[in-house]
């Protein structure tokens, strides 16, 4: 289908973005990589009478350091986020989370800060970021705030962020010593939304799992903290006693809605082998380095 | 406010000038205004691939990319790659192994694969399988498709065609 009628200005800088957005009424949306929002004007499920190309806007891009920090600026694509020696060194959750993400024609062209700002609940990103308890650069006229990830995500498709503000970057705390990372999904075919997914993240001492963080997606109206779970695994190795804890916890705290790919106590399940997997993944990667 | 954009691009070497419609997607300003009808539509939702061509030396889904964000960029389709030999082994190899069948996902089929070789110059069958994942062949000849890329890159390292 074609999108309805609408019309186009490009933003060089953000000074101008938020000028051309100001000016340009209540309907208007930015277009960053446009590998969402191209689609649901496809399918006219919004009419925003103007475009706000924000894509060459220079504030809004590069991979850099800051402080003891990883600042992903938001028009970093997902093929950008993956090639990155920053990302694969310091926050390589983020670097294994991209091949997961759609396919290369996409990845070439969606950003972080759109993946962030659209907040579907079956997305990696978002739930890579809650995680990995990152910082969200949020940038009105006036300047920016941080918001947590975790607070970020207010809803189906809903964020934060408040009228004309948008995404700047992301701020990352590089990954300490001890620290592990994995993602893992289940999708019916590879580089669809995933049915259920999860991203973990544990310092793992002894085979013992300490501050684990668990954030599940595709299972929610937005990524899902398992803070039950966290709390039955925290400390603990993993074995079939804590596992009966930390999965009946998981139940808890999950209330996963039906969807197209099947019912709640199916994405329960789900959600229990993404878990089991993932887990494994963080220790067993431990007793590889120790033999 | 006008929905009327002036663009400057290059597209397969030449110069373009055109004003299109702020909606246009690439791929009805390559077909419709330029008459280039290599590049095909199909979902225009981005799921099902036909309408890869590249920008700016990257594959694109075509259908979600406006022309008018495109100032200054440099598309190539299966057109400017054909004329230019660049992938004369890939179509070569889908031509011996029947990889075509009705050839409506076959240009972008074929830009996908230019760009898999290009960063993977020995993929597996599974690496080959994953890269086209997102390009939908309806005759579900995958197999012939991926036999055909696995011959380009064997030759392309010096080995017999497996």
């Amino acid at each position: 289908m074609k999108a309805p009628p609408f019309a186009y200005l490009r933003a060089t800088s953000l000074e101008e973005a938020f000028k051309l957005w100001t000016g340009a009424g209540p309907e208007a949306k930015l277009l960053a990589g446009g590998q969402s929002l191209l689609a649901t004007l496809a399918f006219r499920l919004s009419e925003p009478g103007t475009l706000i190309d924000i894509s060459r806007v220079p504030e809004l891009a590069g991979i850099g350091m800051a402080g003891d920090m990883v600042r992903v600026g938001a028009l970093t694509t997902h093929t950008e986020l993956g090639a990155s020696d920053l990302i694969r060194q310091h926050v390589p959750l983020l670097a294994e989370a991209v091949p997961l993400i759609a396919h290369p024609a996409i990845r070439n062209r969606g950003t972080i800060g759109g993946s962030l700002a659209f907040a579907d609940p079956a997305a990696e990103l978002p739930a890579c970021c809650v995680a990995l308890e990152a910082q969200i650069v949020a940038c009105g006229p006036k300047g920016e705030r941080r918001i947590a990830a975790a607070q970020f995500f207010t809803g189906l498709y809903a964020t934060a962020l408040k009228d004309k503000e948008l995404i700047a970057a992301v701020e990352i705390a590089v990954t300490r010593p001890g620290e592990r990372s994995t993602i893992l999904e289940l999708a019916r075919r590879s580089g669809d939304y995933a049915m259920a997914g999860i991203a973990a993240r544990a310092k793992v001492a002894a085979g013992r799992l300490v501050d684990p963080n668990l954030v599940f997606f595709g299972v929610g109206d937005r990524p899902v903290s398992a803070l039950r779970a966290m709390e039955a695994l925290a400390g603990k190795s993993v074995t079939a006693g804590t596992m009966a804890a930390v999965n009946a916890a998981l139940d808890t705290d999950l209330s996963p809605p039906a969807d197209q790919h099947g019912s709640p106590e199916m994405k329960r399940h789900l959600a229990r082998v993404l878990l089991a997997r993932a887990l494994d993944r963080l220790t067993s990667e431990e007793e590889k380095r120790a033999a | 406010m006008s929905t009327a954009v002036d663009i400057s691009l290059e597209v397969n070497g030449e110069r373009v000038t055109a004003r299109v419609e702020a909606r246009r997607h690439l791929i009805d300003f390559l077909r419709l205004d330029l008459g280039l009808m290599g590049s095909h539509t199909g979902c225009e939702h981005g799921v099902c691939g036909a309408c890869t061509v590249r920008v700016d030396g990257k594959i694109v889904r075509g259908c979600l990319v406006l022309a008018a964000s495109l100032d200054g960029a440099k598309v190539e389709t299966i057109e400017g790659v054909s004329e230019t030999g660049e992938i004369r082994d890939l179509q070569d190899a889908f031509i011996a192994r029947n990889a075509c069948q009705c050839g409506y996902c076959t240009p972008a089929m074929l830009l996908t694969a230019a760009e898999l070789l290009q960063m993977n110059s020995r993929p597996t069958r599974q690496e080959i399988r994953e890269f086209i994942a997102g390009n939908y062949c309806r005759c579900t000849g995958y197999h012939a498709i991926v036999d055909a890329i696995e011959t380009v890159a064997a030759k392309r390292n010096g080995k017999a065609a497996p």
